[in-house]
């Protein structure tokens, strides 16, 4: 393959391509999307490993997440501080566990996390309020939401403590096959 | 995520005075080493409760709810106090840590990765289920996790993986949920050193490790070269990303069902290429005949200057190509090759239709199965609500308006989710439920009559074709027959739509399922018909011609017809009726865009693909150009003219419904259709690899009688023919041997949900007593502290002021 990039080292470039489900040319196509959203800010040579963070703004206002309810907490997720801002090993990190190659596991894993509005391990009463909401824009009357989120619970929760937990909930992702489908980004 | 994550509740530092420690549950003396002691400790205190009850700050009503089953759990605004002891054993639980902290999902993969390399070595005594739990069998876990250190952990996580192959540690830490940084540290520390290898002796083991390494690299490499080089072969991805984006997964799976035929017709276009078209044309036969000049109406009909070419089963010859001369076996010209390689053509014919349908329907068997696979899980019938809730939003969604159509269609489904709910619980009347019955029937009545009635009318045209004579020349006329066809096809589904406002179904999706029914049965009981027409009348008015030539051109015929209807039907079915509905009212909008009507006809070019394989080898080469056409015709028209169904669809169902479509009355009609031709029907006896045989399958019988008589040492081949192929007793034998397989897998199934439903009863009373066992130990450490409050309280102010005080409340 030409290598004629000089952005990453070669080493880097294979680390890359083990650690994601990443070929060569899309790690190289993601990062200059990624150099895209701040040229600025971001160098053309990560050989050095620079210490560069794009701000969540510009992060949240990529065409494949300015629509989506969730982006703020997709971007929470998987940055490094929880605060949206996000260095190139998040950026790819995302992208790779949001690809069609990841296993069911592993996006079960991180969507619970995103669904997890309140960092608390588990998904109460509150985080599915929130998702509700967000899903429908609000559209649905108060009862109607907590409703719906009475009954989730009972579909979901295994124990009966209220909320769900991560086995909870991917043993009812287990049960949805459209979840790899859904749960996909493509880029 | 690299940091490691602070549990919910605060666990504020305890004052480490010596002499008055928070008492723990690891000091034995401190803490009753039975619950029965502390059961009856309790029940003494139970009378004193209700005086403190109003000394509890916060949270009273979660704490004292044990009567209820489930105890629901505040969120932030409200937690539930509980007292610092019990907090830390709270967050030491191991169910607090499976999957938060670095630490336990270091432990997890650790466990995963030693199974792993156990798996390859010796057997395990028994096998540990899969779980999230970190094994506390593993290491001396003990009760307090912590024990370990993270960074131990981490070095024993680094050691198991130094063990993998390159491809297990790949698979293994792509899979893991650290973040990047952290998996190429794991990664750089679980390389083998490189100064150890050297080191290492140059014996001839060292010699042979370090070859197959090298080689394990280099295909892992090729591996991934091929990887990327396959996706650059892939087209559209642009396209169907914006297909996707716009549209959603419902809309964008028809996209993704057409790059599939693609690949199968590719699939099954190559060995014809190699073994058939390409030898052929190599060592063409001799010219019967002036060729007539090209006229045009040859793309149309297919007959003209194309009917001598490779693109008929007439061109090929019945001979063993390239055979030099001195042979007493070839019946056709002997053309002086010297030192070339014999290749025996109508086995070569035979072998590759053969073995290119077998390919096609293993490939077709196994993506069913696994697409089935996928969508269908033991107990999978409940949970409705949460799957909404949590998988149907689709990210790969991007436009505003795009997106503002999911927002729309899930509050539509949780407000339909809610009323059925509520309706459910109000049975309708019988009279309704009557009523709707007689519509039904109706209707499906109504609609087997049409798909009698256009059935009757293909019988009837085909008859009269047949009556009229028509000669090769009146090339035009011939095209009559599929134009019936397709009009048939185009019209009746309409009706079907029409009919179909009559009857209202309470589900939607039950709607597009009993449309497609109706479809799919017209399509097939008109292809029957043609096919009967084919073989059972045409080849006995066609005698002394080549009637597979004819069968070959008609099957052209009605693909570039079905082809050009397509085209027409999009056009006016989309084109003009978007122009329509916007003359007249805004309201109604553009027409949404028919998945299942387009999977049909998709599915309907492909039979007609496999029924002509065998009488036209270059039949997948014509609907692969069909389909590359179509793909930008119809992404073109959605683009322009559509909007996304309303109602969507679960995308993995709906590819597992086209796979099983394409396989079982597709695929499978073709296969009969296939058998029938080779088996029971004389090939015509002027044209064609058969010309001089009875049946086409006796090509083969030819051939295994030239070897028996060739000599003893293959005599294995013969008596495998004869006694495995011929008789129908290894066919009875299979059946058996597969039914009870089928039958054991039933049973297997119902054992697992019933394995299932005691599982679930034991999680939730396992939940349960979690709970219980709570709130006890939050009494106890409230007892405690209270005494202990006491206690200090009592050394320090004078007994009288206290019992004052105690009188008061």
């Amino acid at each position: 393959m030409g290598n004629k990039q000089t952005v990453f080292t070669h080493e880097q470039l294979e680390a890359y391509q083990d650690c994601t489900f990443f070929t060569r040319k899309e790690i190289m196509r993601l990062f200059y999307r990624y150099q895209d959203l701040a040229p600025q800010l971001v160098p053309l040579d990560y050989t050095s490993y620079p210490d560069v963070k794009v701000p969540y703004e510009l992060i949240g206002s990529m065409p494949e997440l300015k629509d989506n309810p969730f982006r703020q907490r997709i971007a929470q997720v998987f940055s490094e501080d929880g605060d949206g801002h996000m260095t190139l090993d998040n950026f790819l990190d995302m992208f790779s566990v949001m690809s069609e190659m990841a296993p069911r596991d592993l996006k079960a894993y991180y969507a619970f996390k995103i669904y997890d509005f309140n960092n608390d391990d588990y998904i109460c009463v509150w985080d599915l309020e929130q998702t509700v909401t967000k899903l429908t824009r609000g559209e649905l009357s108060a009862e109607e939401v907590s409703l719906v989120c009475e009954k989730v619970l009972d579909e979901a929760d295994g124990d009966h403590d209220g909320r769900l937990s991560l086995e909870d909930f991917q043993n009812m992702i287990l049960r949805a096959p459209d979840f790899l489908s859904t749960f996909h980004i493509r880029i | 995520m690299s940091r490691s994550l602070a549990f919910v509740l605060n666990v504020p530092e305890t004052p480490q005075d010596p002499e008055d420690q928070e008492p723990s549950p690891y000091d034995e003396s401190e803490v009753h080493d039975s619950f029965h002691q502390l059961i009856r400790e309790q029940s003494r205190w139970v009378a004193e409760e209700g005086l403190e009850l109003q000394h509890r700050a916060l949270g009273a009503g979660a704490l004292g709810a044990s009567g209820s089953d489930r105890q629901a759990l505040l969120g932030p605004e409200g937690a539930p106090v509980y007292s610092t002891a019990t907090l830390r054993i709270l967050a030491s639980m191991p169910s607090r840590t499976i999957g938060r902290s670095r630490g336990a999902i270091i432990s997890q993969y650790y466990s995963r990765t030693v199974r792993l390399r156990r798996r390859a070595g010796r057997p395990q005594l028994r096998d540990v289920g899969r779980s999230a739990r970190p094994s506390l069998r593993l290491y001396d876990l003990e009760l307090d996790p912590a024990v370990l250190e993270e960074d131990e952990k981490q070095g024993l996580l680094v050691k198991e993986l130094q063990g993998l192959t390159v491809a297990q540690r790949d698979h293994m830490l792509r899979g893991m949920p650290l973040s990047l940084a952290e998996k190429r540290c794991l990664r750089e520390e679980s390389r083998p050193p490189r100064g150890k290898r050297r080191a290492r002796g140059h014996g001839l083991l060292s010699c042979c490790s370090r070859l197959r390494e090298s080689c394990i690299l280099a295909s892992h490499n090729l591996g991934l070269v091929l990887l990327s080089g396959l996706q650059a072969l892939m087209p559209w991805h642009y396209a169907l990303k914006r297909i996707g984006g716009q549209f959603g997964s419902s809309v964008l799976s028809y996209f993704l069902f057409l790059k599939t035929l693609l690949a199968f017709n590719t699939l099954l276009l190559l060995p014809l290429l190699a073994f058939i078209v390409a030898v052929q044309a190599a060592f063409p036969p001799a010219p019967s005949g002036s060729a007539p000049a090209f006229r045009g109406l040859e793309l149309l009909t297919g007959g003209g200057c194309f009917t001598h070419t490779v693109m008929y089963y007439g061109y090929y010859s019945n001979a063993t190509l390239n055979q030099p001369c001195a042979s007493p076996l070839d019946g056709g010209q002997c053309t002086p090759e010297a030192g070339g390689l014999p290749y025996n053509m109508p086995l070569a014919y035979l072998f590759t239709v053969g073995v290119a349908f077998f390919i096609t329907c293993i490939t077709l068997v196994y993506s069913m199965s696994r697409s089935f696979g996928e969508s269908y899980r033991v107990g999978s019938t409940s949970g409705v609500h949460a799957i909404t809730v949590f998988c149907s939003w689709d990210y790969k969604v991007t436009q505003k308006w795009a997106s503002r159509l999911q927002h729309d269609n899930i509050r539509t489904q949780l407000k339909e989710l809610l009323a059925e709910g509520q309706l459910r619980q109000r049975p309708r009347r019988a009279c309704g439920r009557l009523q709707q019955g007689a519509v039904l029937g109706l209707v499906w009545l109504l609609c087997l009559g049409t798909t009698l009635v256009c059935s009757l009318a293909v019988y009837t045209f085909s008859e009269l074709v047949i009556q009229s004579r028509v000669s090769a020349e009146q090339d035009g006329a011939l095209l009559a027959l599929p134009l019936v066809v397709c009009l048939l096809n185009l019209g009746a589904p309409y009706l079907f739509r029409v009919l179909a406002v009559l009857e209202r179904h309470d589900s939607p999706v039950l709607e597009v399922y009993v449309a497609i029914c109706r479809n799919l049965i017209l399509k097939v009981v008109i292809l029957g018909i043609l096919c009967y027409h084919w073989l059972g009348r045409r080849v006995g008015t066609l005698k002394d011609q080549c009637w597979e030539d004819f069968v070959g051109q008609e099957l052209y015929r009605l693909m570039v017809m079905d082809f050009i209807f397509t085209l027409l039907d999009t056009l006016l079915g989309e084109l003009v009726w978007r122009l329509i509905s916007e003359k007249r009212s805004q309201r109604k909008g553009k027409p949404e865009f028919d998945i299942a009507g387009n999977v049909l006809e998709l599915i309907y070019g492909q039979t007609l693909t496999w029924l002509g394989v065998l009488f036209s080898p270059l039949l997948p080469a014509m609907q692969i150009i069909k389909l590359l056409f179509l793909f930008y015709v119809k992404k073109t028209s959605l683009m322009a003219n559509c909007q996304a169904p309303r109602r969507p669809w679960k995308a993995s169902h709906m590819s597992t419904v086209f796979i099983s479509l394409l396989c079982f009355p597709s695929f499978l009609g073709a296969a009969v259709f296939l058998c029938y031709a080779i088996w029971q029907v004389k090939p015509s006896s002027i044209c064609g690899p058969f010309r001089t045989l009875d049946t086409m399958y006796e090509a083969g019988k030819v051939w295994v009688r030239h070897l028996e008589e060739a000599g003893p040492g293959v005599s294995w081949l013969p008596w495998i023919h004869r006694y495995l192929v011929e008789s129908a007793f290894p066919i009875y034998l299979a059946s058996a041997l597969l039914l009870a397989v089928i039958y054991l897998n039933i049973q297997v199934v119902k054992g697992q949900r019933k394995v299932i439903c005691l599982l679930k009863e034991q999680l939730s009373n396992e939940g349960e007593d979690k709970i219980f066992l709570i709130n006890k130990l939050q009494r106890v450490y409230e007892r405690k502290e209270r005494s202990r409050v006491g206690r200090t309280e009592e050394a320090v102010m004078p007994p009288a002021v206290f019992t004052d005080d105690w009188d008061a409340q």
